[in-house]
């Protein structure tokens, strides 16, 4: 034990201390935040400030256009489109919305001019603003009501209620985090698979595991590797937890900052926009915390995690020591452990989307896909989608899985490490299993 | 006393008996030369030796006792002919990561790494990574680490290879001093020079099989082919040589390798040049060298085969 413990050390702290691991720790929060919170910046802020010129002929719009989100409408009379579309930027305009004399009931002819294209958010702006004026004035000629008209519509969210707690959710919810939780164990498994397979190359090619062998039993290398790099694997969730948190803690001050800054440039209404936006989206943040039971989530997550990591990492130890020098082997021989890493991601792409089908329930039992399908049901509800016996006869499964598979890959691993020079095939090795000694 | 007593070990693979009824004893505090050719089965034994493969029959009696893998590793120091270390790690660590893997306290670790650094003047290369060093000083930190804890059988399979002569002779030198320490040493080579400079016993494989055990000079002996040579003042005429002795096997300036006739003794040869008054100036018995054996030895069993 003293000395599975002493392996266990050095594979931990060889890979804490490179400086990619502090690197990529850091890198892959900012990656996911990044991308989560550069829209939310961009929609809040909006774009930069700028000023349209608006030439209209059919005198419809004349005050119509309200200045919102950085985009200033300056109507101008007496000027002609054709000179003016040419001189527009010396003036200080980003761009000349034209509306020629449009006939109410078959508006066309209405042009945008600017020198690069216009931005998604631009397009969908104007285009949202002009419609909105013309439908205005067709109710107008119409004699509707506007308020009326309001008032009549209907906004009505059904209560999507599941199992015999009549727990509240939402599928969109239940999907978004069974999918992401299931990728998530879907690159564990690759990176640090491979991660594992990459050490016990590094031990065979450098020629340091038959001095190691002499010291130490093979099970005991290979299971020290194992456990230190889940180890590692551990310790950069542990960071991201209290990286999660602090953002959280921070967040609030942030975003409040941002509203002042918004309010100070923009008129009152792109205000009252903005907080309707961010009650809307608290609510719904509180919906969404509140309809998943978080600490079963999480604690299903470690144990998959843990899981689903034992039962390949030992395989993918098994490969590494089948490899010689030869680089072009390692894609050979991972193939058969991939293979069902990638069918695991594709039945859980599938069960995310329909969790009680029988490809859903049986790929999150067989140990081979249970560690991503299951994490995809599991925010369905816990006994609502997933039984209780399920949930049970998985765990159970992976975990006789990764004894079985552990044992299996030791057999292999104890010979591979100490072939030289001769490639060696799946087949040459599967003998190794049955044979004795 | 035997530290290592092997009796009709075997290790069979599918397709070859890799080590086939072999039996020996290393007496304590001797130099053990294991010889044969590639592939003679010396790696699969002193796996077996060292715990790393179990053998299919056969004992194997460590310090009188049956060999006990778990303990007795720690007594055995394995210098294996495929070394090497981790090359992203840095030497002092490393040396103390592999002399506790070795059963040493933290504490016990690092004071024989000072010791044996200070000893070999490495006290600089602490903190490099291994792979910033050359493969002669790699070689040094390789011994170093299998000395370490101590071991009181030392088994070394080609211990020489990739040094210098000046690293060479300084790894020989601390060979014997093992030696005179008591520790027992198996040294694993096919470059039989060393061995006749080294070993007291040694023991030839091939194909599995024991082809001769003995004392270096035992073996000489048993193999030896009755030559002599015999060195001359004045070059006699060819009658002088004339005798039922000897035969001339080669006729050099001043000198004669001569085979001794069946039946002859050495002295009816040094008799023959004094009647002849001949002035003898040299007189000597040529032993075949281990090379020569080995070689003999090995092509036997390959026609055999």
């Amino acid at each position: 034990m003293h000395k599975i413990w002493l392996i266990i050390k050095r594979e931990f702290r060889t890979r804490v201390r490179k400086k990619s691991f502090l690197i990529l720790t850091l890198l892959i929060p900012l990656f996911f935040a990044g991308t989560i919170i550069i829209p939310i910046l961009i929609a809040v802020k909006g774009e930069d400030s700028k000023r349209i010129a608006v030439i209209d002929e059919s005198k419809l719009f004349i005050g119509k256009l309200p200045d919102a989100k950085g985009i200033y409408f300056k109507p101008l009379e007496l000027v002609k489109i054709d000179t003016f579309k040419q001189k527009y930027q010396e003036y200080g305009y980003a761009g000349v919305l034209y509306i020629p004399d449009i006939d109410i009931n078959r508006p066309s002819g209405i042009e945008y001019y600017s020198k690069g294209r216009a931005s998604i958010m631009l397009e969908s702006n104007l285009n949202r603003q002009v419609n909105d004026v013309i439908e205005k004035k067709r109710m107008e000629i119409a004699g509707i009501d506007r308020q009326k008209l309001d008032e009549v519509k209907s906004d009505v969210k059904i209560d999507f209620r599941s199992g015999d707690e009549e727990t509240k959710g939402s599928s969109a919810v239940a999907y978004a985090v069974g999918y992401s939780s299931g990728f998530i164990i879907y690159i564990i498994l690759m990176v640090f698979g491979m991660s594992v397979m990459r050490g016990v190359m590094e031990e065979k090619v450098s020629r340091i595991a038959e001095v190691m062998i002499s010291s130490v039993k093979p099970f005991q290398l290979m299971m020290g590797k194992i456990v230190g790099i889940a180890g590692v694997g551990l310790l950069q969730f542990l960071i991201w937890g209290v990286l999660l948190m602090t953002i959280q803690m921070l967040l609030p001050l942030f975003l409040s900052a941002d509203t002042v800054h918004t309010i100070n440039q923009g008129g009152a209404m792109a205000q009252n926009a903005n907080n309707a936006a961010m009650a809307d989206a608290m609510e719904k943040i509180n919906f969404i915390v509140g309809s998943i039971n978080w600490s079963l989530l999480i604690s299903c997550f470690i144990f998959y995690f843990l899981g689903g990591y034992l039962f390949y990492s030992a395989l993918f130890a098994a490969v590494g020591s089948l490899v010689n020098e030869d680089p072009n082997d390692v894609q050979s021989l991972t193939f058969p452990i991939t293979l069902p890493i990638i069918i695991g991601i594709m039945v859980m792409i599938s069960a995310v989307q329909n969790p009680n089908s029988a490809l859903a329930v049986w790929g999150s039992i067989i140990p081979f896909t249970s560690p991503m399908v299951m994490m995809a049901r599991l925010p369905y509800g816990v006994p609502g989608t997933v039984a209780y016996w399920e949930l049970a006869l998985s765990m159970i499964f992976l975990v006789a899985g990764f004894l079985l598979t552990t044992w299996l890959a030791g057999k292999i691993y104890r010979t591979g490490i100490l072939m030289y020079g001769k490639k060696i095939t799946l087949k040459e090795a599967a003998k190794w299993i049955v044979r004795k000694g | 006393m035997n530290l290592l007593e092997v009796q009709h070990l075997k290790k069979y693979y599918a397709t070859h008996k890799a080590v086939d009824d072999i039996s020996f004893d290393i007496p304590r505090g001797s130099i053990f030369g294991l010889l044969g050719p590639n592939g003679a089965g010396k790696t699969t034994l002193l796996r077996m030796i060292t715990g790393i493969f179990y053998p299919d029959e056969g004992n194997i009696l460590f310090n009188g006792r049956p060999f006990n893998p778990q303990e007795d590793i720690h007594s055995i120091g394995y210098m294996p002919e495929e070394r090497g270390l981790y090359k992203k790690m840095k030497v002092g660590e490393q040396a103390l990561y592999l002399a506790q893997l070795k059963g040493l306290s933290e504490k016990e670790a690092r004071e024989k790494v000072k010791h044996w650094f200070n000893k070999f003047d490495m006290n600089t290369w602490w903190n490099k990574k291994v792979e910033e060093l050359s493969k002669g000083m790699q070689q040094k930190v390789q011994f170093i680490s299998t000395i370490l804890h101590n071991p009181s059988l030392l088994i070394l399979d080609e211990p020489f290879s990739g040094l210098d002569p000046l690293n060479a002779n300084l790894i020989k030198q601390e060979i014997f001093d093992l030696s005179q320490a008591g520790t027992t040493i198996i040294f694993s080579t096919h470059r039989m020079e060393q061995v006749e400079e080294i070993c007291d016993r040694i023991l030839l494989v091939n194909k599995g099989r024991k082809l001769l055990e003995g004392q270096v000079q035992e073996v000489k002996q048993t193999f030896k082919q009755h030559l002599f040579r015999i060195g001359v003042g004045a070059v006699p005429n060819f009658a002088q040589m004339a005798t039922h002795h000897f035969t001339i096997i080669k006729q050099h300036d001043h000198a004669y390798t001569v085979k001794l006739n069946e039946d002859s003794s050495t002295n009816d040869i040094l008799m023959h040049f004094i009647r002849q008054d001949i002035p003898v100036t040299h007189f000597e018995e040529i032993l075949p060298t281990l090379n020569e054996i080995f070689i003999t030895q090995v092509q036997k069993t390959e026609e055999y085969a």
